[in-house]
């Protein structure tokens, strides 16, 4: 096993970046205007990335597979994004903000890394208010601020439920403007298919224009990817239907070492399924858990009652209900991270007291919120002995200026009001925290390709916190990438325009129409969603919120079997120049079935829990902490990076050994 | 439920379409209307048949692709929903339902029933943005104090999502809801004043070079918009377009 070279600046932890910037090599304007960039994907990472290299001159092409970037999937985050402002002046801090992604990622990410996203996490507020980004404001006139899971102080900043949708229209008005300029050409409705690699750099990507069908040669002098997550390798996920593994799975074949693939965020806040017709799990953001209290009934006969139809959960008194976090974590309660809710939620509805007919719901319950709302809102317009209606009122529309969209989502999807009775909720697989393995550069393992935003294996390690894959989009985009790609760009100034009808192109460009060829000429029996569901189906079971040895290498074969079948068995209707939506599914589950293999490889391999993966074998036993993750420093405090070699089972590991100077490792303790 | 779907087929942006009828059985009321074209697209590519083509992707309301006209109404018979939020127990067993591409000009048809709404991009690369480096060295944020009520107003404009619905719904396939949302959020805050004149007058004058008609007061884009965009922001904006070419 070889040793990474992560690129970390030697020097105090407070001023690394710092330095590092300031004795980059920088590139003349002059010769800014010769260089070209290509970005593929254009959500809050890329989008951002794309309009600021554009910004300082450089040519920029986009790719995106959406008729728009206002479409990436960073467009359905909901409750947040984080800064050290420490507006509210609850202690608040660079160093704080730091410690708790560092701690909340369940000691797996980079130190160094973590430190700079909390330092530039201020510049995004300022960046974003600046151009039109309309966050909640307070009746002074001043940014509102909310808290989020994990943390005690009030830093994440919000537009209603719709932070996401904000944050990127303010990216994609950004590359609006350089769009305008003619400094980024945008390919829209394109997929990336290959990257291309001329003396180990690399220079280029073949692309599918995906209405007409016509494979595109593009050159560029650095490649930047930034195509999201691959939550969608569990068929049912909070991903959007498009998002897929392709661009950052096809760099990997092409020697970028792929990370911690095993770490998967498991949201808590997911509306439960209903049925196995499903096409996807709705995320509802991590904000609820602010002014919702999460239970479930404490007799097993009300379970039952509620699942027949005989009581509904409002019949139920306070003493009635198992408030089961308050009850085990009583500093955090409500607020503990994302993967201490999702697995009590699942330890719950194990138990037997999951309240909706497949038994794998737990409550989200408003009625005190509300109550609290609107008695504190009586107070402050000087009602006097309010009625329980009036105090409803009152507060129902507090809850609704808050939350309001997401109520109105609950209620299309599931055909209840919850303002009247609990929300129901379960985990959901959410967002992928392995990923392209990047230096502190965001260089890949290959020279000149970058990969930034979800698609790296980020800095956040194996669980983040809420309102932080917003922050590290932005902050990759606007602010890291923007330098770092510079300092290699300035040894690319001599190089000149690069040619598209070179050997390497042509090979490249051969692959990808053969394999289209492949799907379309296959004819065979199943559709390309029967083998996704399928995968899923292993994935979600073996390789999901707890996982076992045992289980795991049953899916590694599974999976590959599974993987075989489909190249046997796939069938893909209609041609190649036309907009084929089932050609590009194949294509991109294909990916999906090689990379599930790798996940429960890397996945059997880490035998620690730690973070949103619950090893079986490795629980703490006695103590305060019983039945909770068991990490194990001593042995895996390090980023597994897999090297392709042909098979999945195949990839070599190599290990980025986690250095932590700043922070003491400790037992994760929320209670 | 067993539903008779009639679904609007075209090969190609070249190709003549016409009217196909499907027959699906066995769709849960639960289902999403998008889940439920799921069933039929299985069922057609197990028959060795062509799957319908049509735009959906976030499948929570927020990313403004799906775009289908059912039963003559943008999103379908629900109000405030996209078509991914539209469920089937809006509909009964043994219903008809006519299922068609948004229809305007400026949205030609791709394929089936995804339509290139790019016209939407260019109109926001006009002037669709506000003037400002991203060098992480803007002034400090609270800097620009801004009365809840305006950023409220300007949040409620922000929160288009691009869809179309508002253009298919209209009679003379105006765009002045999509665009008056536009103007609208920049109009209301600080930060956007200091090229309000002409940023309006560019986006207005992308939007008529677009083929997009005019507003005539009917109000069914307000109706129909999936995210309840108040027709107050086209008035807003023709006040903007008036007191910009007053001004300049």
């Amino acid at each position: 096993m070889s040793v990474l070279d992560s690129k970390v600046p030697k020097g105090p932890l407070k001023t690394k970046w710092t330095d590092y910037k300031n004795h980059i090599d920088l590139v003349n304007p002059a010769n800014k205007r010769n260089i070209d960039v290509i970005v593929v994907g254009t959500g809050l990472a890329g989008g951002s990335a794309a309009a600021t290299l554009a910004e300082l001159g450089y040519n920029v092409k986009t790719f995106c597979y959406q008729d728009s970037p206002r479409r990436a999937h960073s467009i359905a985050a909901q409750g947040g994004i984080n800064a050290a402002k420490n507006y509210q002046g609850d202690g608040d801090s660079t160093y704080r903000l730091f410690y708790d992604t560092v701690k909340g990622g369940d000691y797996r990410s980079r130190e160094a890394n973590v430190y700079r996203l909390a330092e530039v996490s201020a510049n995004i507020i300022d960046q974003c208010v600046a151009q039109g980004v309309p966050f909640a404001r307070d009746y002074g006139g001043l940014l509102d601020n909310r808290s989020f899971g994990g943390v005690l102080v009030s830093r994440t900043f919000y537009a209603k439920g719709q932070t996401g949708q904000q944050l990127l229209l303010g990216a994609y008005s950004a590359m609006n403007r350089q769009i305008a300029r003619g400094k980024i050409t945008p390919f829209n409705r394109h997929e990336m298919l290959d990257v291309v690699k001329v003396n180990g750099k690399a220079r280029g990507i073949i692309a599918r224009d995906l209405v007409t069908g016509e494979i595109e040669r593009h050159s560029a002098h650095a490649v930047v990817i930034a195509s999201g997550g691959y939550g969608n390798v569990y068929f049912l996920s909070t991903n959007a239907m498009g998002s897929n593994a392709t661009a950052a799975w096809k760099i990997h074949k092409k020697g970028a070492f792929f990370a911690n693939p095993c770490y998967t965020q498991i949201h808590p806040t997911c509306i439960p399924r209903s049925g196995d017709y499903q096409s996807k799990l709705t995320l509802m953001s991590e904000s609820l858990r602010n002014d919702g209290r999460i239970w479930v009934p404490k007799n097993i006969d009300d379970v039952m009652a509620i699942r027949e139809g005989k009581k509904k959960p409002t019949d139920l008194s306070e003493d009635e209900r198992d408030y089961y976090l308050e009850r085990r974590y009583p500093a955090f309660g409500n607020l503990v991270p994302r993967d201490v809710a999702s697995r009590a939620a699942k330890e719950r509805c194990d138990a037997g007291y999951g309240v909706n007919a497949t038994g794998e719901a737990v409550y989200l319950d408003f009625a005190s919120a509300i109550e609290r709302y609107g008695k504190e809102q009586a107070k402050i317009h000087n009602i006097e002995n309010a009625s329980k209606e009036k105090i409803y009122d009152l507060g129902k529309a507090i809850v609704e200026a808050k939350y309001g969209n997401l109520f109105q989502m609950y209620e299309k999807i599931v055909d209840q009001d919850p303002y009247k009775t609990p929300m129901m909720i379960y985990p959901a697989v959410h967002y992928t925290m392995g990923g392209v393995w990047v230096d502190y550069n965001l260089m890949t393992t290959v020279d000149g390709l970058y990969c930034i935003g979800e698609a790296n294996f980020s800095d956040h390690g194996a669980n983040r916190l809420g309102a932080s894959a917003l922050m590290q989009g932005l902050a990759d985009g606007y602010f890291v990438l923007p330098y770092t790609i510079g300092d290699y760009l300035s040894h690319e100034i001599r190089t000149g325009k690069i040619a598209t009808d070179t050997p390497e192109f042509d090979e490249a460009e051969k692959e990808v129409t053969d394999k289209i060829n492949f799907f379309l000429n296959n004819k065979g029996s199943h559709s390309v969603d029967y083998y996704h569901k399928k995968l899923g189906k292993i994935m979600w079971d073996k390789c999901g919120m707890s996982r076992n040895a045992a289980g795991l290498k049953e899916a590694m074969v599974e999976i590959k079997e599974l993987r075989e079948d489909f190249y046997k068995n796939v069938s893909v209707p209609g041609t190649a120049n036309e907009l084929n939506a089932e050609l590009e599914k194949a294509g991109r589950v294909a990916d999906f079935l090689e990379l599930g293999e790798l996940f429960a490889k890397d996945a059997l391999e880490r035998a620690e829990s730690c973070g949103g993966h619950f090893r079986e074998e490795s629980v703490e036993i006695g103590g305060e902490q019983e039945g909770e993750a068991k990490r194990n420093d001593a042995d895996f405090a390090f980023v597994s990076a897999w090297e392709y070699k042909g098979e999945p089972s195949a990839a070599v590991l190599h290990k980025e050994q986690l250095e932590f100077n700043e922070i003491e490792l400790k037992q994760r303790s929320y209670k | 439920m067993n539903l008779t779907l009639k679904i609007w087929r075209q090969k190609g942006p070249k190709d003549k379409g016409s009217m196909v009828d499907y027959k699906v059985t066995e769709i849960s009321e639960h289902m999403s209307f998008l889940e439920m074209m799921d069933v039929l697209n299985e069922q057609l590519i197990n028959k060795g048949e062509e799957p319908v083509a049509f735009d959906h992707d976030c499948r929570e309301g927020i990313c403004g692709m799906c775009s289908m006209f059912i039963n003559g109404e943008a999103h379908g018979p629900d109000r405030g929903v996209t078509t991914c939020q539209l469920h089937m127990r809006m509909f009964k067993d043994g219903d008809t339902i006519t299922i068609e591409p948004f229809r305007a000009k400026a949205f030609p048809v791709i394929k089936d029933l995804v339509v290139d709404r790019s016209s939407f991009d260019r109109i926001q690369h006009a002037g669709g943005y506000i003037s400002v480096n991203t060098s992480g060295n803007t002034q400090d944020a609270n800097a620009i104090p801004i009365s809840k009520h305006a950023a409220d107003e300007a949040m409620d404009a922000a929160t288009c999502i691009g869809c179309g619905a508002c253009v298919a719904s209209c009679k003379n396939a105006s765009a002045m809801l999509f665009v008056g949302a536009k103007v609208s959020q920049y109009a209301l805050l600080p930060q956007g004043q200091v090229e309000a004149v002409d940023r309006v007058k560019n986006m207005v004058a992308q939007m008529d070079l677009e083929g997009f008609g005019n507003c005539t007061n009917t109000g069914a884009c307000e109706v129909e918009c999936p995210k309840g965009i108040s027709l107050e922001n086209i008035a807003r904006m023709n006040r903007e377009f008036l007191s910009a070419n007053v001004k300049s």
